[in-house]
């Protein structure tokens, strides 16, 4: 793993940071600490550099030791390489009652890869995650930004499947439940349903 | 079963719009203005009597709280909502945070002018990526439309609602490790007192307060504390989100009335334990922080803070985990360990060493490579580390051990009977 020695966010990330530290009271700018982290990581293909750190703790005067500690603290912050799709599956007790085994065995079979491990050509890596709060759900993997609900492990390997070709499905059940309704119909709210509508822009 | 009439979060499931002209049609930004000019008392007053008790797991009694916060001071202080949802079985707050943003937008309104503050922070779990998205614009259309910020709702109350995103930390649950990290820290819980109505966000008085329970402000003060009250038992009153999950046909969300039986919660909303309600073994009706019930107890029990606290568990956040007859008990307690291991942040030595201790002997239980006399080790560890530490995760991870010790310790010890004879066995042989 080699370094960069430098690291500036782009014009476009700089206005956004300043935007972030202006959510903040005046003199508590460290509290965007997590929101310039976030969009370091992002600049950088999705992990921290040593001079990532060092710039966030300059742009928002803290000692770049505080700004390590939060680097080092949040399990969202990647200190190393990842791949383009980070494979997050969550094997916590209400996941693994639904299956999580076979989507984490599904992902190592299908990638020849094991958890922390990330394959060859960098397109993935593979990381056990605890409980990500859509237990309903379960199991869950979350890619990159978005949760994969239901899953199963031949669906988990569709969903590879489609990642590897560049056509990521909408994230979600892959079920085709909405949201945390029962599958067959949600046994509440009959007399209140409303007309579906779009999604956000 | 609670009447469709009765529930208060209507687009739970998101079939409807969840933006701001859906949310208008739901009943939401309706009369908000007059709530805000009947006043601070009015507002904490109808909290009080209609009886809300926080949602997020410890069950304080919301009003109470807010009356902590100082009538006068010459700091700002804050509103601070709770949406870092991480409690393992827990996923609530997501379908109010995505399907019904507004409801908790009005309501964090209403509960700054309670407690007499004009900023709010809610922090949301950093994984909850596209639920943050859906917030932030409910936010900018509320800001747009003139619903909060200066002179919200032409009321001539002034309030600043920020969303701030967490990074993957468990611990930033607890409310002042949340503290710690929103402002910039890691998210290591504070020593109380001082509480954080006195020294808060900021050194300025503040409130935490869960998504649910701000979220459902505005209907209590809309339809009456009364009408509220009215819902399920004294002490345990109003509706509440449950969240059924693990070996159930059909795994869901849904709104109920508290106090509803946990059987008649699993048969009528998840379509029953997988394999019938003969095939369950074990609940763990709060999240995972609360002692599982076995099979016995389950069939008679009610869903509410007082019922389960009187069976030694507790409501937690209404995160209902079921396991049926074959689940390994062991294991799926052994995970817990784990979790609460990766999850504690280390400033205390009873957590940072016993989170690990309780892990690794639990591991050796799974297997069954321990000695009986370990669990009653294993029990006096968990005592150890329980009332020990600055924050709750230690008693939260102890007491899942407990659970598994109180109500399945005949199978722990057949575990390590199986795992001695299969050990001997080749030496019978030979």
């Amino acid at each position: 793993m080699s370094e960069p020695e430098n690291f500036a966010f782009t014009p476009e990330n700089l206005e956004r940071a300043k935007a972030r530290i202006a959510k903040y009271p005046a003199g508590r700018q460290a509290s965007a600490v997590l929101a310039l982290l976030d969009l370091a990581q992002r600049q950088n293909g999705g992990w921290l550099s040593r001079a990532a750190m060092d710039y966030v703790a300059h742009m928002l005067g803290m000692a770049p030791i505080r700004v390590y500690e939060a680097g080092t603290f949040y399990t969202m912050f990647h200190l190393r390489p990842v791949g383009r799709h980070l494979l997050q599956a969550c094997t916590t007790t209400p996941c693994w009652l639904r299956g999580s085994s076979d989507v984490v065995a599904a992902c190592e079979r299908k990638l020849g890869i094991g958890l922390g491990e990330t394959t060859a050509d960098g397109l993935f890596t593979l990381i056990e995650v605890e409980c990500l709060g859509a237990c309903v759900n379960a199991p869950i993997l979350q890619v990159n930004d978005d949760y994969y609900e239901d899953l199963d492990g031949p669906a988990t390997e569709a969903l590879i499947d489609a990642l590897k070709k560049g056509e990521p499905p909408p994230p979600g059940s892959v079920i085709g439940r909405r949201g945390s309704e029962p599958v067959g119909g949600a046994t509440t709210l009959h007399e209140v349903a409303a007309p579906a509508t779009g999604e956000e822009a | 079963m609670l009447a469709d009439q009765n529930r208060i979060f209507t687009n739970l499931y998101g079939r409807g719009d969840w933006r701001l002209e859906g949310a208008r049609r739901r009943g939401d930004w309706d009369g908000t203005k007059d709530l805000i000019l009947k006043g601070r008392d009015f507002i904490v007053g109808a909290v009080k009597e209609s009886g809300l008790r926080g949602r997020g797991g410890a069950g304080f009694p919301t009003g109470l709280k807010w009356s902590f916060m100082p009538k006068e001071s010459d700091k700002p202080s804050y509103l601070v909502v709770n949406a870092d949802e991480s409690e393992p079985g827990t996923c609530k707050d997501r379908d109010i945070l995505r399907n019904d943003p507004h409801k908790l937008v009005e309501g964090a309104l209403l509960a700054a002018v309670g407690m007499g503050t004009q900023a709010g922070y809610i922090y949301i779990r950093g994984e909850f990526y596209n639920e943050a998205k859906r917030l932030q614009t409910a936010i900018d259309e509320a800001y747009d439309a003139g619903l909060i910020g200066k002179n919200a709702c032409g009321s001539g109350f002034d309030f600043d609602l920020i969303l701030h995103r967490g990074a993957g930390a468990y611990i930033c649950g607890e409310e002042t490790g949340l503290l710690e990290s929103l402002e910039g820290k890691k998210g290591m819980p504070r020593l109380k007192p001082p509480f954080p109505a006195a020294v808060g966000l900021y050194g300025c008085p503040t409130t935490v307060n869960n998504v649910e329970t701000i979220a459902v402000v505005p209907a209590i003060l809309k339809r009456g504390a009364s009408w509220f009250a009215g819902l399920g038992r004294p002490r345990n009153t109003g509706t509440k989100i449950f969240c059924l999950s693990g070996h159930v046909n059909r795994p869901c969300n849904v709104e109920e009335e508290m106090g509803i039986p946990m059987r008649e919660l699993i048969e009528r909303h998840a379509g029953g334990v997988r394999g019938g309600w003969d095939n369950l073994l074990a609940v763990i009706p709060g999240g995972s922080s609360v002692p599982v019930l076995p099979k016995s107890i389950c069939g008679e029990v009610l869903m509410d803070f007082d019922s389960l606290a009187a069976v030694k568990s507790g409501l937690g956040t209404a995160a209902v985990i079921v396991m049926d007859q074959s689940t390994d008990i062991i294991k799926a307690i052994a995970r817990l360990s784990k979790f609460y291991k990766h999850e504690s942040c280390g400033q205390c030595t009873p957590c940072r060493e016993g989170t690990g201790w309780l892990m690794r002997v639990m591991d050796r239980m799974v297997e069954g490579d321990a000695t009986e006399e370990e669990i009653d080790t294993l029990l006096e560890v968990s005592r150890e580390i329980e009332g020990h530490t600055i924050c709750a995760l230690g008693d939260a991870a102890a007491w899942p051990v407990q659970g598994l010790i109180r109500h399945f310790r005949p199978e722990m010890e057949r575990r390590i009977r199986d795992y001695r004879e299969k050990a001997a066995a080749p030496r019978r042989a030979a």
